[in-house]
């Protein structure tokens, strides 16, 4: 999360995967991504190239790892595939390098990862349901009837932030603080000059500035179950204060994993019923498929298209020889797509058999830690939605972000039908 | 054919005649028992078929391996009774074997 993706000219793409040779496909380009021409660049890989090597792109070669079974391999082998030095397929810059313990591997990692781990734990859960749900009705009650607006910036982002700080305990009318950081992180356009990325730096020393403040507060006051006391009162952890680019690290992986993934799911919901109005109206045929359609939803989209690994030693991998040193990216995008694993892999079906097998979540050591709080905030918007509204309608075509790593969506324009006015 | 008794965190109680060879995770997949997700699928790598097997039936499971004491590692309230469902398979020596579930799987 630390570094640029590829941003190219869109008039270079072409969405005729086959226009293009086998080992010139680099899927690092985001424009891929924003333009959605990915899915069947992918679905030529995972039939002619599984494991696919790009010799070169703008940050190195990297192997591409497409299918189902084979990522899931990868992703609970963390002896042989290190998850060091970065996650994301730049390597950092050497002078604004942030350590963060999903780019760790044992046992460094495991220390790190369970002293975060009980404010998102269930037992953390139960407690936080009420009030999402009444922030959940509080927002879709004040959503303008008749007229247009963009679901992105009232719903997505206005609930993920409000958990973002109760996950904090973040000063609540500073919450947008948040937003920002979590955006500055991963924006593309923050890498295309060198006053973008000092700007982005910027931003992000505000971000330690302001935390540390948090966090000497904390330290003096008795535990809580918010991410900064946890840290602060954990023997493991609390000398983290003194290594503050570490303290960055870790902060801007839980503000952005808790906060771009759980905004593009409840976004996706509204694009993936609208694109599927069958699919709409057996829900609101049937809300107890709600659990299982915040499964699916969060597999169809897939918020985060891959993770990366190092190989650290020489590994022979479907018939493919992986060099120590290579970067080998599992693209979950793609494995959630995997015709031979999921039956009409495409499709939203919101009542899928066993909805939960999907790898949005990644699997092994690394797995998605605040997962659970992720579906809970996209279940209960969609049970206050319900309770609400007789149709969301999408009113134009969705805008998706310039990001290879990140699935998601700046603007998702809508019009409300309140159920009694239908 | 054995018969295995999974117990849910509030005493509920279903019983259920197992097939030979079939994990604990699939069997409970199969009857749609409440409070085990097994997102991966069986594959020892994402942790939400945890469960506890009380001392009399632990001596008839193969121990722990390294893979599974690894993935525990993310599970919530895991204790000396803790495995993982998707890694004990079913034979007849675990003819009436009881099966705890947690509160939840995280």
């Amino acid at each position: 999360m630390t570094d640029a993706t590829t941003a190219m000219n869109p008039d270079d793409l072409n969405p005729d995967p086959y226009a293009i040779p086998l080992d010139q496909i680099r899927m690092n380009q985001s424009r891929l991504f924003q333009n959605n021409m990915h899915g069947e660049y992918f679905r030529r890989l995972r039939k002619e190239d599984p494991v696919h090597y790009c010799a070169d792109s703008d940050v190195g070669p990297f192997w591409s790892i497409t299918k189902f079974d084979d990522i899931v391999k990868i992703d609970s082998n963390h002896k042989q595939f290190s998850s060091e030095p970065a996650i994301s397929i730049g390597n950092p810059s050497a002078d604004f390098t942030t350590p963060m313990f999903i780019a760790m591997d044992p046992p460094k990692h495991d220390v790190q990862r369970k002293a975060a781990n009980p404010g998102v734990a269930p037992a953390r859960l139960a407690d936080l349901e009420g009030l999402i749900r009444e922030r959940a009705g509080k927002i879709l009650d004040g959503l303008p009837i008749g007229e247009e607006f963009n679901w992105v910036d009232r719903v997505s982002i206005e609930l993920t932030t409000q958990m973002l700080a109760t996950l904090f305990d973040f000063p609540f009318e500073d919450r947008h603080l948040l937003t920002q950081w979590s955006d500055v992180t991963t924006n593309v356009d923050m890498f295309v000059s060198e006053e973008k990325i000092q700007e982005r730096r910027a931003s992000l020393r505000e971000c330690l500035a302001y935390f540390t403040r948090l966090w000497h507060e904390r330290a003096n006051e008795p535990p809580k179950f918010d991410f900064i006391s946890l840290l602060a009162h954990n023997p493991d952890t609390k000398d983290m204060i003194n290594n503050p680019m570490e303290l960055l690290g870790n902060l801007i992986l839980l503000i952005v994993g808790g906060n771009d993934t759980t905004r593009n799911s409840i976004s996706a919901g509204i694009v993936g019923l609208n694109q599927n109005p069958k699919e709409y109206d057996k829900l609101m045929a049937d809300p107890t498929l709600i659990p299982n359609m915040v499964s699916e939803i969060i597999r169809w989209q897939t918020p985060l298209a891959y993770m990366r690994r190092t190989a650290k030693e020489d590994v022979e991998f479907q018939g493919k020889q992986i060099k120590k040193g290579d970067k080998v990216v599992m693209w979950y995008v793609s494995g959630n797509r995997d015709e031979t694993k999921i039956e009409n892999a495409d499709e939203l079906l919101i009542d899928r058999a066993r909805a939960r097998q999907h790898m949005s979540f990644g699997f092994g050591i690394h797995r998605c830690m605040g997962n659970r709080v992720g579906e809970m905030q996209v279940r209960i918007v969609w049970e206050e939605i319900l309770k609400r509204f007789e149709r969301v309608e999408m009113v134009s075509e969705p805008v998706r972000v310039n990001s290879s790593f990140v699935m998601g969506y700046s603007e998702v324009m809508v019009r409300i039908i309140p159920k009694d006015k239908k | 054919m054995p018969r295995i008794t999974f117990i849910e965190h509030d005493e509920t109680i279903h019983e259920i005649t197992a097939e030979d060879g079939a994990t604990v995770m699939e069997v409970a997949l199969d009857n749609s028992i409440p409070g085990i997700d097994a997102d991966c699928g069986g594959q020892c790598a994402c942790a939400t078929c945890h469960v506890f097997i009380n001392d009399d039936w632990a001596s008839k499971i193969p121990a722990r391996e390294e893979a599974e004491e690894t993935m525990l590692e993310l599970a919530e309230g895991v204790t000396e009774f803790s495995r993982l469902a998707c890694q004990i398979e079913i034979n007849d020596a675990l003819d009436g074997l009881q099966v705890r579930l947690p509160a939840a799987q995280h």
